[in-house]
């Protein structure tokens, strides 16, 4: 009863019976969900307002194929790239999923471009939202490094040397640059510790800060309420408010099913290309970053010595510092973008200036006949390499086993009687050993000659009862034999 | 400030009045909502699923034949004679190659067969013994006729024959491993 009234006092009736309203009573869910749908905004439903959400669906997506991908990813410069080779090639959907994970962060870069330029065009960064921009500017950080640290893990010659770059631009920065770009490497050079510190951070660290970011963006925007068209009151709205449900739901939901149709069709006709694995030793290669980090890229090449103080450091941090501080710095409750002159034209500048940069970038490759060439030479690398079928790596042990063929001739045919006098059937193949008997391998740093052929000859009682027979060889055959066991390491 | 939020309360309880036309088309739009979301999700969740499960959905993979040298090489045999293959094992995204030595030898009809030198009984080694024209296998001591039918000791079935081709004149053999200790020839991998 009690309850029956509290629901009447919230509008519509609460679903009592059945098994929703037995799962409503014990979590609260009914009224969570008309929380979320019931948010009133003024001015009502528009197109404009859909990014949000958008971001929302793609971030989830990315955490849904990130996490599969793992199933057989390495985080190792051993098995990187045939891990992914492999989700490429071989597995059922690898291919696809891959791509739509590759796909999603362009398609978040976009998406996120587009939520930063509504709120910034509206004015809905005004009256108390300085927290929820502030979490956003962090958010578009986080996303950024996503894609960077992301880039590196498939660990092949284009992921390779964009990174190498990536972490080179970080040593101009002044004074704390060297080290900044050793910590990101986990040491001087590019290895198998850079993978694992960007695999940590793209897997666990930033991927928790965006959890964590995203639900306090949620939080101050659903506490700052919607600002609505930018004719509102950013204070206090004045303007006749519409739900987010059903028209602004729906709408969300026609960019979610655009993303879900775009990213689908492109990964699945278009798959993203592996190339041939990373070979530190290519001198030709001319790594170029993914579309979104080449305004960076051409930014840096305008840079050096002296002057780079003020273009890698000093512009770069006015114009960080001045995108998080703009609540800060703009107070005024105008919101109408033609009468803030100041602040279109500075988004107009830096938009072009990005723009201006990118293209640039893309003219100066294309017309430079050494450099096309080059990049031309590395696409036709890429197809082929992915024309070829998938090979699986060759593991560590049967490769030792292989290799004392060739590296003794002793060994070599010590190798011939170890397995004709079965010596292999208890103590595996190599000596790795069995279940029947234990490996051999290391058995020369423990004894020398003397004692294996003593052994050999008349073997102790714990060998005995393990099975052990003694060997009737000739001498000169137990020699080669010991040869062998001898160099099992 | 109160006063705001005394608003939009009123605001929401004004616009979701209960048994209202609104209301009714809402909750009809809301399952509709629902109904298509589950069903998208599920498509979406189908390569996700395909994916996972690759491992387990593979066909085992084909064992392929390594060949052993040219049949004429084999015609005239007198005793069984060793060859030592190189089988891949595949384990998801790496190989690993071993060595494994068969027999060729003649049944009694003189047509060609090969063995596998895996023991049935427990899965040693077992050598040829010219001396005593027989195998013997040096841990239990099994003895196997040259055509590799049992002839005494603790195993309880002959060696086991390996499945062979012809490919261009090459004799070739398809490698695989059998239970031991059961008198019935069993393929476990």
């Amino acid at each position: 009863m009690h309850s029956t009234q509290k629901s009447q006092s919230n509008g519509s009736a609460l679903p009592e019976k059945g098994l929703w309203g037995w799962l409503n009573r014990r979590t609260g869910l009914d009224t969570l969900l008309r929380t979320a749908l019931y948010e009133p905004i003024p001015g009502g439903a528009r197109l404009a307002y859909i990014f949000g959400s958008g971001l929302l669906f793609i971030f989830i997506s990315q955490v849904i194929t990130g996490v599969f991908l793992t199933l057989y990813y390495v985080p190792s410069a051993d098995h990187a790239h045939t891990t992914v080779a492999y989700i490429t090639k071989s597995v059922t959907a690898g291919s696809f999923l891959r791509s739509l994970h590759a796909y999603g962060s362009s398609a978040m870069v976009i998406v996120l471009l587009l939520h930063l330029s509504q709120t910034y065009i509206y004015g809905a960064y005004k009256g108390r939202r300085e927290l929820l921009w502030l979490s956003g500017t962090i958010l578009f950080g986080l996303v950024l490094a996503m894609a960077f640290t992301g880039y590196l893990l498939p660990w092949d010659q284009r992921a390779y040397f964009a990174t190498a770059v990536g972490t080179n631009a970080a040593s101009e920065i002044p004074w704390i640059g060297e080290s900044l770009k050793r910590m990101m490497r986990g040491g001087t050079e590019m290895g198998t510790l850079t993978i694992s510190r960007f695999f940590v951070a793209h897997v666990f660290f930033i991927p928790a800060c965006i959890f964590a970011l995203v639900a306090s963006h949620i939080f101050l925007f659903r506490k700052a309420g919607a600002a609505g068209p930018f004719t509102e009151n950013p204070f206090k709205p004045e303007q006749k408010p519409e739900l987010f449900y059903p028209r602004q739901v729906l709408m969300d939901l026609s960019l979610t099913a655009l993303l879900i149709i775009g990213l689908g069709l492109l990964a699945f006709f278009v798959p993203l290309q592996l190339g041939p694995p990373a070979n530190p030793a290519d001198a030709q290669y001319i790594p170029r970053p993914e579309w979104y980090y080449l305004p960076i890229f051409q930014w840096l090449k305008y840079w050096h010595g002296a002057a780079s103080l003020i273009g890698i450091l000093i512009i770069p941090t006015i114009l960080a510092a001045a995108i998080v501080a703009l609540p800060f710095l703009d107070r005024s409750v105008e919101r109408r973008p033609w009468k803030r002159p100041v602040a279109m034209g500075a988004y107009a500048f830096v938009l072009f200036a990005l723009l201006g940069l990118g293209l640039r970038s893309q003219y100066v490759d294309m017309h430079d006949p050494g450099v096309a060439q080059q990049l031309a030479k590395q696409k036709t690398e890429e197809e082929e390499y992915m024309r070829k079928p998938f090979e699986p790596e060759l593991s560590s042990s049967s490769l030792a086993a292989a290799n004392v063929a060739l590296a003794d001739p002793l060994a070599a045919k010590g190798k011939t009687i170890f397995e004709a006098q079965s010596c292999n059937a208890c103590h595996g193949d190599a000596g790795v050993g069995t279940t029947a008997a234990p490996k051999l391998i290391g058995v020369g740093a423990k004894f020398n000659a003397q004692k294996i052929k003593a052994l050999l000859r008349q073997p102790s009682t714990a060998m005995t009862q393990g099975g052990m027979t003694p060997s009737d060889l000739k001498d000169e055959d137990l020699k080669l034999l010991i040869a062998y066991i001898e160099s099992l390491k | 400030m109160c006063s705001c939020a005394g608003d939009s309360e009123n605001t929401i309880r004004n616009l979701t009045a209960p048994g209202s036309s609104l209301d009714t088309r809402r909750s009809f739009l809301g399952t509709l909502l629902g109904v298509g979301s589950v069903f998208v999700g599920a498509l979406l969740s189908v390569p996700l699923i395909r994916f996972a499960l690759f491992p387990l959905l593979r066909r085992t993979t084909e064992l392929k034949s390594s060949p052993l040298g040219a049949l004429s090489e084999f015609s005239d045999l007198t005793e069984p004679v060793m060859r030592t293959i190189q089988i891949e094992q595949v384990d998801g995204w790496r190989k690993a190659i071993s060595e494994k030595a068969v027999y060729i030898t003649k049944d009694t009809q003189g047509q060609l067969r090969v063995l596998t030198s895996v023991c049935p009984h427990l899965g040693c080694t077992v050598p040829w013994g010219k001396e005593r024209n027989q195998f013997v296998c040096p841990c239990h001591g099994a003895t196997f006729a040259p055509d590799g039918t049992r002839v005494s000791g603790p195993s309880l079935r002959g060696m086991d024959t390996l499945e062979t081709s012809l490919q261009d004149g090459q004799l070739q053999v398809r490698f695989q491993y059998f239970r031991q200790l059961v008198s019935d020839k069993e393929v476990i991998g």
